[in-house]
């Protein structure tokens, strides 16, 4: 199979995918895929290692050691397998590699504090919203939740209101 | 009711958690595979160029919907189980939703591509996935001077189809009509936005297309099927 990493599948038969992986996974394990609650637990268990008595006081962060360890949840174990089956979509498509994707004339240091700020924000917005667009948008969108759907079009929003200020990144 | 299993109960665990694992390769591999992992791409859905975001997330939204309508209509699926963990906080959904909006167009990435963008040695998606970490850190410790905002709007497990008052497969049909026009419209924007330049939509959309209304009318068709017992929807 040729490698070509401007190739990528049609979108509606992804998403056809897309869906009939949240079906069985929701159909399996009673949840609907997600994403930032690893990324959150990731850095509760960091945090606990390097201060554990903060953590205690803290209650959404002492919350995630009801199970022993922040990393013991099936959203961790989850994400574990994104990160490979992402890698092995990368690989075998020829999209692995290093880099900073940007726009031809838009410097890799801004480019990277962008990614950052915007990183910090999402990660505040998705524990405000219970959720990311993984886990909120789609999974909750697919059971037709008010919630979701709210969060959804907010999200779309927001995208497109702010979308003009940072055209010079992609450009 | 048979489905969704106790996959995480004590004695399964072990096993629901490796399932985990391989839904999630499954998940990280299409996201991939529709280019989920390329900034540019995303992007590209807020300056109408390239609305591969919208279409991907609703054939997801809507094939899912639709499999969750027919099983349960059937009986298989027990939809009160697979409802259990989204509650409505309407405000912090509302509001976090837009911060969120913003956030993605910043970084180039939601919080799932940034993971898939850094795990194909994107750097900018591995700092997205940093500041995730630090974002979801910063607000646990403002959580408690928030919680009224946090809290807002509790509507418990509520859904479109309470809030409109029709059966859950009726909207589920009229969702999908909408979806498909919208498809269509995201298209021809495209069109506009690119300069007349058409990426052919060929027979695989059509396939897709045409399923989704045989899904849509299946979902509808469950009605007839009588209510028994416990299993009302």
């Amino acid at each position: 199979m040729q490698r070509n990493p401007d190739r990528f599948w049609n979108p509606y038969l992804g998403g056809v995918a897309l869906g009939l992986v949240l079906l069985v996974t929701f159909l399996v394990m009673g949840r609907g895929l997600g994403a930032s609650g690893a990324s959150f637990r990731l850095g509760a268990w960091i945090e606990n290692a390097v201060a554990p008595a903060h953590v205690a006081k803290v209650p959404a962060l002492a919350s995630t050691l009801e199970d022993g360890s922040p990393l013991n949840d099936w959203i961790v174990f989850e994400v574990l397998g994104m990160v490979i089956g992402a890698a092995l979509g990368a690989y075998t498509s020829g999209r692995l590699g290093r880099e900073i994707l940007r726009g031809p004339s838009f410097g890799a240091a801004p480019r990277l504090a962008l990614a950052l700020a915007g990183g910090i924000l999402m990660g505040a917005a998705a524990r405000m919203s219970r959720g990311c667009t993984s886990g909120q948008g789609l999974s909750g969108g697919a059971l037709l939740s008010v919630g979701s759907w709210a969060f959804m079009l907010s999200v779309f929003a927001g995208g497109y209101g702010f979308a003009y200020l940072v055209r010079r990144q992609w450009r | 009711m048979i489905l969704p299993f106790e996959s995480l109960s004590d004695e399964r665990r072990a096993l629901g958690l490796a399932f985990a694992v391989v839904a999630g390769m499954a998940f990280g591999f299409v996201l991939e595979r529709v280019g989920f992992g390329r900034a540019q791409k995303l992007a590209g859905q807020f300056y109408g160029s390239d609305l591969t975001v919208f279409k991907v997330m609703f054939s997801a939204i809507v094939t899912a919907m639709l499999g969750i309508v027919i099983l349960s209509g059937v009986g298989v699926a027990d939809l009160s189980a697979l409802n259990a963990g989204y509650t409505t906080y309407l405000w912090p959904m509302i509001v976090g939703g837009v911060l969120l909006g913003v956030g993605f167009i910043v970084a180039g990435y939601c919080p799932g591509t940034s993971l898939v963008a850094a795990a194909s040695g994107k750097l900018d998606g591995l700092v997205t996935v940093a500041g995730l970490i630090v974002g979801s850190l910063v607000y646990s410790e403002l959580q408690p001077y928030l919680r009224g905002f946090h809290d807002a709007g509790r509507r418990g497990s509520f859904h479109l189809y309470d809030w409109l008052h029709v059966p859950h497969a009726v909207l589920t049909a009229a969702i999908t009509v909408i979806a498909l026009a919208a498809f269509v419209g995201a298209e021809r924007i495209e069109r506009i936005v690119n300069g007349g330049r058409t990426a052919a939509p060929g027979r695989t959309r059509s396939a897709v297309f045409l399923g989704f209304v045989a899904l849509a009318l299946a979902g509808l068709a469950t009605l007839a099927i009588p209510v028994v017992g416990s299993a009302a929807r």
